[in-house]
């Protein structure tokens, strides 16, 4: 292994694959923030910076509650519409005041949750279709309390400081979610569920008998990442100044590509926090510099390259990174002999 | 080593579990039928058999290349996006510079180069996950990412509007007073339920998804098979976006086929394939397409919220996976 | 010794499975101190035993003591707490954590609500020591070789304080360096008073380290000794069950061997798979049953797989039907007139929800298929023709086949192959798990088979089979060919003094690297 910073005594290192792709998106976030500000004479700018850390807090969210999901090589499909609703449910209660929105958002997720969580574990439905699932409640319920339209945000309240607001000069929302991924980082670090929802992922029957409780932890990582979500759609509604049932289409490929670009292996068992938020910032940089770029005049690539430019990334990735970690899952699982 | 045998003994005795797992699609489908002759007003019509059928055609159409994909113990996450792709392709090409110079050749082109496009990307599904042993649910993601985005880029994300009655037959053409797309639909369901019952490559399909190894070591081409099951799935896609521009007469590559990947899963599921392989029944795919629309149509129709149909579409989907699996473990 | 009588004590154990007996009145004693070896076959039911002390199965009948105590564990969990820890032959851990955190999982220390890395590394480390094994307590576990990793899970085990160790085949995926390593280990854990149970079919590892041998077989006990009161032959003799000279005559379906040998269809020498197989070789002509012979992770199927291309050899020759090639995949080896029929029906063999004509079908297929369209009739033909010829009861060629016995199944596995007239047929165990009629019947068709030409290697742990039916007899020993027989100079005695064999010891006329 190559010289590294090493990393205090208390700290556990990740696995040796997660860990080298952990540099590579370091590596390729650091060299397209240079690149950008190279070339274009605003993107270090306040004004730039700030919008990207606003808009993308939203990404950042839900593409953390993923990051759990998959390293318990589970898979949440929920996170898109369950933000739209709790969007639709935070504007409805904005007028009342900040918290009663906040708490009202949460609470959708802390539903959504529960119910995938319910039918993975107890169902035993497969997390693709028990999420699935889930994303279809979670789309009809908003738009259902919605009657299909935008609900406005009220401003009698301090409601949309949530979203539009700033605190020591940065934006609320990326506040927020910076305080999201370092509680993030803590749990998976610090706490017994971080290193179960680890060992779960990496071998489910070893950790069965190992007396662990792989229910428990598995389920919670589905309300976890329910919770996280509908978070991502309060700030939507105090951001936007309208809780939109509609939104969110999307979503949750655009985390699961994070997670996976950022190194988090989909067949579980390995990951971090910290990068899945480089995959989130990377993914999203890619639509900033795709403006400066088209603002610079030299070329014209409308902004639906960046689609192609994040599959591309996800693709190279997959080839050179997880398709190690897959090998060895299968290994791990067969039979020996 | 004891002698029992794998799952059941039950040989003679009538199964209930399979025998519910396999009709029971039918049977809800039976029920609701009746129950909207009997309470939907101007539910017996024709224009509500062609209503029904126009819309379910599209997913089916997606759903039978779903259906091998599945097969095979696999998933395409790509089909909405390939839909796209082949829907952006056409009217590119019929409404071109050569296009408009020759226009029978044009629309014959447009026809066959978006399927064609489509299925080649399918291909590429195929050989990805067999090259670089990648999950399927992560290979056709990327194309799910990209492949629409590629869609937009050729039209840059413009609606292109068109009135192109020929190539729109497609799409808006009878055959008999059958809408045209209905009778692809059936063809595709009878050429896919035939294949995997009577022909080589059907049994191989099934075969890699009932036990790989077993395949394997019975010389069956796995990695070939697998290649193979993709490029199908594209090229239904591409056949199923051609329909859906067809149908409204414009193609918008953000729109076309956004969510259909999803449809097509569940109608899989709900029509009991089950995720795990080796067992595929393409009729079933039809019945669970046409009872996820009958739901919904049966809830619109009776005055139910939209949106209160896609919960209700949720919670089919998590029953009738949850009872087949049930039934698979008897 | 324990002062106060055994550690382990199982009386009268019964276990049943859908009507099969797997444990029948099956005994076990272990002192404090004391590592015991427990030997037998495949299905003679030592797992089985050792699962049902860990609570993993319930017991049907009988007693267990532990330590004066009757115990019935639930869970191997609570097993794990009582003080009886398993370290099985997966090693049960996750690959991607650190060695500190496997060995605390489950059980980390805390420190104001938080992990206590720094805590939970030093006695990790700690533990590790005492069996002198220095790494890195912060590396993924995956990093290190299988040895060590059995080590982090005895650290594990032990910590939590254990007295009773179990080790099934802890060595089968190590060299000859860290079986050393495994075996200090072990002694130390003896010198400690803990009890240890050692699961191994590689019996010279029992002499050098084990106290004494529990045999089984059937699943009875058959045999308790001191280790210095046996020897191998014996003990391979205890494990088949039989006296050294007798041998059942007629008890096969397997006819007076004609042994009337044709062309070379294959050799194989020098050959090198993984680390299992060190130096195989085996040859069979047209016309010849071949049996292979070995106990159990001799390496037999392995030799098998790597002939028929499912995983090719690291090193070695192959040649088959005179041609010197080394099939890739299994569809080369068919194409060259190979069949192999596999030890294990339900993972390789059959396709469950495929009835038995599609099942039998398999292989012949794309010959049956005329522009991709199988031809129903001569499919039907050829399903009805091996149907009858090899008596497969089955409500029709319809039937799922999964729902046939195993005899059944198995036959129309054979058939699979049998349908394609290959010249080299391998089968691996091919009447295990069969009813003895269907047995005697499988036994003479593979006999009229060779009569007709067919050359036949035959991977057998039965001795009757290989005695009567073989033609030729090589033996395998820990992954190396130590014997080859011809048909007059085989017998019982010689092939158990042959699969006894001492790995370090070389054979006359038998090629070694």
């Amino acid at each position: 292994m190559s010289a590294q910073t090493a990393p205090s005594a208390r700290t556990p290192r990740s696995s040796v694959t997660a860990w080298i792709s952990q540099q590579r998106v370091m590596v390729a976030l650091a060299l397209l923030i240079g690149f950008g500000a190279l070339r274009y004479e605003h993107f270090l700018g306040a004004y730039n910076v700030l919008s990207v850390l606003r808009y993308n807090s939203m990404f950042a969210l839900t593409s953390l509650g993923m990051t759990f999901v998959i390293m318990t090589a589970g898979i949440d499909l929920s996170v898109g519409t369950t933000a739209a609703c709790a969007s639709v449910v935070s504007a409805m209660l904005s007028s009342y005041g900040l918290v009663p929105g906040l708490l009202g958002g949460l609470a959708v997720g802390l539903g959504v949750g529960v119910l995938n969580g319910f039918m993975v574990v107890r169902l035993r439905l497969v997390p693709f279709i028990a999420t699935l699932s889930g994303m279809l409640v979670a789309s009809g319920t908003g738009l259902l309390l919605a009657h299909n339209q935008s609900v406005s945000v009220s401003y009698d309240t301090d409601f949309t400081w949530l979203g539009q607001g700033d605190w020591l000069g940065f934006p609320t929302p990326a506040w927020i979610a910076l305080a999201a991924y370092i509680y993030g980082s803590i749990v998976l670090n610090y706490t017994p569920f971080g290193r179960h929802v680890l060992a779960v992922g990496g071998n489910e029957e070893a950790s069965r008998l190992m007396g662990l409780p792989v229910n428990r932890v598995t389920f919670l990582t589905y309300v976890q990442s329910s919770v996280f979500a509908s978070l991502a759609g309060v700030i939507l509604a105090a951001q936007f100044g309208a809780g939109q049932p509609a939104e969110g289409v999307g979503w949750e490929l655009f985390s699961i590509a994070a997670v996976v670009v950022g190194g988090t292996l989909l067949t579980g068992g390995a990951g971090s926090v910290a990068t899945s938020l480089a995959g989130v910032m990377l993914l999203g940089l890619i639509f900033n510099v795709l403006n400066f770029e088209n603002g610079m005049g030299w070329i014209s690539l409308s902004a639906y390259w960046q689609s192609v430019v994040r599959g591309v990334f996800l693709m190279v990735v997959v080839m050179a990174g997880p398709g190690m970690g897959l090998r060895f899952a299968r290994i791990a699982r067969s039979k020996s002999g | 080593m004891t002698d029992a045998p794998t799952i059941s003994t039950k040989g003679a005795r009538f199964d209930f579990a399979s025998f519910f797992r396999r009709y029971a699609a039918v049977a809800a489908l039976v029920v609701l039928l009746a129950f909207n002759f009997a309470v939907t007003p101007n539910f017996a019509s024709w224009q509500t058999l062609n209503v029904n059928m126009t819309q379910v055609a599209t997913i089916v159409i997606v759903s039978v290349g779903m259906t091998l994909v599945i097969a095979t113990g696999g998933i395409d996450l790509s089909v909405g996006s390939l839909m796209a792709i082949s829907g952006a392709l056409a009217p590119l090409i019929f409404l071109s510079a050569f296009g408009r110079a020759y226009p029978l050749l044009g629309d014959l082109l447009a026809f066959v180069i978006p399927v064609a496009v489509a299925g080649l990307f399918g291909a590429f599904n195929g050989w990805f996950i067999t090259r670089f042993k990648v999950q399927p649910i992560v290979a056709t993601l990327v194309l799910f990412i990209a492949g629409r985005g590629i869609g937009q880029v050729m039209t840059n994300g413009n609606l292109q509007v068109f009135k192109n009655p020929i190539f729109q037959f497609v799409g808006l053409g009878r055959i008999f007073g059958v809408p045209f797309q209905v009778v692809i639909m059936l063809i595709l369901v009878a050429a896919a339920a035939w294949t995997l019952r009577r022909t080589l490559f059907g049994r191989q399909v099934l075969s890699v998804g009932g036990n790989e190894r077993a395949a394997r070591l019975a010389g069956v081409p796995v990695a070939s098979v697998k290649r193979w099951v993709y490029a199908v799935s594209g090229l239904c896609a591409g056949i199923a976006g051609l329909v859906v521009v067809s149908i409204n007469s414009s193609s918008d590559a953000n729109l076309v086929g956004l969510g259909m990947e999803l449809d097509a899963i569940a109608a899989v599921a709900v029509g009991g394939t089950p995720f795990t392989g080796g067992q595929a029944s393409v009729v079933g795919t039809l019945l669970g397409a046409l009872l996820i629309q009958l739901v919904r149509y049966t809830l619109l129709a009776n005055g139910v919220p939209d949106a209160a149909a896609l919960v209700v579409k949720g919670a089919i989907i998590a029953g009738a996976v949850w009872s087949q699996q049930r039934g698979q473990t008897s | 010794m324990s002062p106060n009588g055994p550690l382990l004590v199982m009386r009268d154990i019964d276990k049943r499975f859908q009507g099969a007996n797997a444990l029948v009145g099956a005994q076990l004693e272990v002192q404090a101190g004391e590592i015991m070896a427990v030997v037998g076959q495949n299905g003679a039911g030592k797992s089985t035993l050792i699962k049902v002390l860990t609570g993993a199965y319930k017991r049907d009948g009988g007693t267990i003591l532990f330590d004066g105590q009757p115990i019935d564990f639930a869970s191997p969990q609570a097993a794990q707490r009582g003080g009886i820890s398993t370290i099985y032959q997966e090693i049960n851990l996750v690959p991607f954590r650190s060695v500190a955190e496997n060995i605390f999982l489950g059980r980390e220390h805390k420190r104001y609500g938080f992990l206590d890395w720094k805590r939970m590394n030093a006695e990790a480390a700690e533990l590790l020591a005492r069996f002198a094994v220095d790494i890195d307590v912060h590396r993924p576990l995956m990093e290190f070789s299988t040895a060590i990793q059995q080590m982090v899970a005895i650290a594990r085990a032990l910590s939590f304080k254990a007295r009773l160790v179990i080790m099934d085949e802890p060595t089968s995926s190590l060299d000859e360096r860290e079986v050393a390593v495994l075996f200090d280990v072990m002694r130390q854990l003896r010198a400690q008073g803990v009890g240890v149970i050692f699961i191994t079919h590689r019996l010279d590892e029992l002499f050098q380290v084990c106290d004494r041998v529990t045999v089984m077989r059937d699943g009875r006990t058959v045999a308790t000794s001191r280790m210095a009161d046996v020897d191998k032959l014996r003990l391979v003799a205890s494990m088949l069950g039989r006296d050294l000279e007798a041998v059942r005559e007629g008890s096969t379906g397997f006819s007076a061997a004609s042994g009337g040998a044709g062309e070379e269809v294959l050799s194989a020498n020098g050959l090198h798979i993984g680390r299992k197989v060190r130096g195989a070789g085996v040859e069979v002509k047209a016309g010849q049953i071949v049996g292979l012979a070995g106990l159990l992770g001799s390496g037999r199927t392995e030799v098998a797989r790597a002939i028929f291309g499912a995983d090719p050899p690291g090193a070695g020759n192959i040649r088959l039907m005179g041609r010197d090639v080394a099939p890739r995949e299994p569809a080369e080896a068919i194409a060259l007139g190979v069949g192999y029929c596999s030890e294990d029906r339900k993972a390789d063999g059959i396709i469950p929800d495929m009835s038995v004509r599609e099942n039998i079908t398999l292989g012949i297929l794309p010959l049956l298929t005329k522009f991709g369209v199988v031809d129903e009739a001569r499919q039907r033909e050829i399903v009805d023709r091996f149907m009858s010829r090899l008596a497969i009861k089955a409500s029709s060629a319809e039937q799922k086949i999964r729902e046939l016995s195993g005899g059944n199944q198995q036959k129309v596995l054979l058939a699979r192959w049998l349908c394609m007239d290959p010249k080299l047929l391998i089968l691996d165990e091919p009447t295990r798990g069969i009813d003895v009629g269907a047995k005697a019947e499988i036994q003479s068709l593979i006999r009229e088979l060779a009569d007709q030409g067919l050359g036949v290697l035959m991977i057998s742990s039965e001795l009757e089979e290989i005695i009567e039916g073989a033609d030729r007899v090589f033996v395998l020993s820990d992954g190396r060919t130590v014997a080859d027989f011809p048909h007059s100079a085989v017998n019982a005695a010689a092939i158990m003094a042959a699969m006894a064999h001492d790995a370090t010891a070389t054979v006359p006329g038998v090629e070694h690297d």
